[in-house]
């Protein structure tokens, strides 16, 4: 375990329940200082809990919860040195955009004087780009300025942790394309932890450097974004963060070999450790290629065909597998170049790519 | 065509405003148009209404001024007091109760309506009579105690009578308050008091100018509690018309100080809303 003096928050065997409801349970986690982590899981799997807990709007039922190396159970949230984003942004609308960012620093004792005040607020404004906009009301702004607001509002008391719960998800596609390079470029100016809550595994990979994965109340997985794409520790995180291949197969016992259902036999891939017994194999669509060779290890008959652009998705039936999702990258403007839905298609893959879990 | 859907949408329209059109013209418009012009009129010697133009009516208010002292000074303490006690009472329903006995809780602000104000303000006369509360006191020594017809009693009945209607508005609108605002207040530091005035207090403030605005303007027409309970001793404006009216048969004088009550509500409540308006930054502040 690593000391908590460098870590801004620690989980250590963190339970909450709801009367007999668990909530989550066997909670570890420490977030370096200065780091940008994602809680990712599906709706339900505990990862709100675990914010509110940082909050302070929540105290766990077991374990303890430090911020900054200090313990934070049983303190409450108006003493702790976080700030949220709250989902659908919770901004005062009784006040001005101003007033909304002026809030935390007129709370602060000793005062701060009111010019000194004016002063911060503006300058949290003019970071999110909302300079001009301070007398507006919050009713008379869109759902980016908002969001926009409630982030000035949130970083104006200089937090030691920004908490965000799922702070995109009422964004249309594009501007939340936008805001995720924004908050990225905001982390490394301020230099402060962020904890985002997500359950888009696309935001989670693309703006943190440490995911955790969670499922029914607990920390499935923990690690870099690449790490936990390409190395996922149970079928459960290989499903949930891209997509994936599922396949059932057999470890056979003493022999090196995984063999498929279909009876098609294959080295296994050195780092699954599983021993032998049945096993499911998780395999990425993208590290399947498609070849017009009937001696490729599976084969198969192509069903659908998605154009994307730079890439195509298939589903081919494979014999004796049933349906498989490729994507192949568009290697040249060729148009033989993709194959044709009812075409006879060959398989390819390096065994490696292969993620072995016992079923 | 979109004519002929427009003028069908109108006679709809028509339709359905009209009962409560020719009710309101009937039992509202009309009257206090006889009010306006028996205002400017004399009484007849045998009693009731003679045709004249004349300010002498109006001229004459002065002599019901302790009426008007009364009504005017009671009528806000009276819906102040209402508050003072409707809030915490609201807050605490809207709030802090239990969310699975909130119903039943809310329901026995509203069960007092079941009998009528008049047999309740009749039992507060008893127990505030001399063979109710005064008659216990006597027992342990404390005599000569009065209670009924003071302004005390008539405070008293209003804020027991007149209760439910300030709680209402006030529960509504601390109800439809969004929690997260108070988590979010929380978040950036402030305290439960501080919350409590910075958030909760300014986001409620339309229910408790809807409360206070209802119960004043029912107040300053009051006739019943002051009757029951202030004896001849607290006079409201209510009590003096029902005497105009049915014992001295002054109809021109009674309506004089009709209308000028009338007049004195309107500007109350001009005044009410501007003050919600300006506190609350918004124009969405519903009166009545």
């Amino acid at each position: 375990m690593t000391s908590a003096s460098t870590n801004d928050i620690e989980f250590r065997s963190v339970a909450k329940r709801y009367g007999s409801v668990t909530a989550v349970s066997d909670i570890n986690l420490a977030v370096p200082k200065g780091a940008f982590v994602a809680l990712l899981g599906p709706s339900g799997c505990g990862k709100t809990t675990c914010l509110r807990m940082i909050g302070g709007f929540e105290q766990p039922s077991e374990g303890m919860v430090y911020i900054g190396g200090q313990p934070m159970n049983g303190v409450p949230a108006y003493r702790r040195p976080v700030n949220m984003v709250f989902q659908q942004y919770a901004l005062f609308p009784h006040l001005d955009v101003e007033q909304n960012v002026a809030y935390g620093l007129k709370q602060m004792r000793p005062r701060i004087a009111a010019a000194e005040i004016a002063r911060r607020a503006q300058e949290a404004l003019d970071m999110v780009r909302l300079g001009g906009f301070s007398k507006r009301r919050i009713h008379e702004m869109s759902g980016g300025q908002q969001q926009r607001v409630a982030l000035a509002r949130a970083i104006v008391n200089k937090p030691k942790v920004l908490l965000l719960d799922e702070p995109l998800a009422a964004l249309d596609k594009k501007l939340r394309t936008a805001m995720q390079i924004e908050l990225q470029s905001l982390q490394r100016e301020l230099g402060i932890t962020f904890v985002l809550v997500t359950h888009d595994q696309e935001e989670a990979l693309s703006m943190s450097d440490l995911v955790s994965v969670m499922n029914t109340g607990r920390i499935v997985q923990v690690g870099p974004p690449q790490e936990i794409y390409d190395r996922p520790a149970s079928l459960f995180v290989a499903d949930f963060v891209g997509k994936t291949n599922r396949i059932a197969a057999t470890i056979e016992p003493g022999a090196n070999s995984v063999r498929l259902a279909n009876g098609v036999g294959l080295a296994k891939p050195a780092r699954a450790n599983g021993t032998a017994g049945a096993a499911m194999v998780a395999l990425r669509p993208e590290s399947i290629s498609l070849v017009r060779d009937s001696t490729a290890t599976l084969q198969g008959t192509v069903t659908h065909r998605i154009f994307l652009g730079s890439s195509v998705e298939y589903s081919v039936e494979v014999d004796g597998l049933g349906d498989f999702l490729v994507t192949a990258d568009r290697r040249s403007i060729d148009e033989s170049d993709l194959a044709e839905p009812g075409e006879r298609i060959g398989l390819r893959f390096d065994s490696n790519a292969m993620h072995v879990f016992p079923a | 065509m979109r004519a002929a859907m427009n003028t069908k949408r109108n006679l709809v329209t028509a339709a359905l405003v009209a009962p409560a059109a020719a009710w309101l013209f009937v039992f509202l418009v009309l009257p206090f148009v006889a009010m306006l012009v028996f205002a400017f009129g004399e009484r007849a010697p045998e009693g009731g209404y003679q045709a004249a133009f004349t300010f002498a009516q109006f001229a004459n208010l002065p002599t019901r001024a302790t009426a008007f002292w009364n009504t005017l000074l009671l009528a806000p303490a009276g819906a102040l007091l209402c508050l003072v006690v409707a809030y915490p009472t609201a807050y605490h329903l809207a709030v802090k109760a239990n969310p699975r006995y909130r119903l039943i809780l809310v329901s026995l602000v509203v069960v007092p309506f079941w009998t009528s104000l008049l047999v309740r303000t009749y039992a507060w006369m008893y127990i505030l009579g001399s063979r109710g509360i005064p008659n216990l006191l006597a027992m342990v020594g404390i005599e000569d105690v009065r209670l009924l017809n003071t302004p005390g009693a008539v405070l008293l009945g209003i804020v027991y009578g007149y209760l439910p209607l300030m709680i209402m508005p006030i529960y509504v609108s601390l109800e439809k308050l969004d929690r997260r605002l108070l988590e979010a207040s929380a978040d950036l530091g402030a305290k439960p008091v501080s919350t409590f005035f910075g958030v909760t207090l300014p986001l409620s403030l339309p229910g408790v100018m809807t409360g206070v605005a209802l119960v004043t303007i029912l107040l300053l027409g009051e006739y019943l509690i002051p009757q029951l309970l202030g004896g001849g001793k607290v006079f409201f404006i209510g009590n003096a018309l029902v005497d105009l009216f049915l014992q001295s048969r002054n109809w021109p004088f009674g309506s004089a100080i009709a209308v000028t009550l009338v007049a004195v509500v309107v500007v109350v409540l001009m005044v009410a809303m501007r003050i919600a308006w300006r506190v609350a930054g918004t124009r969405q502040v519903d009166l009545v």
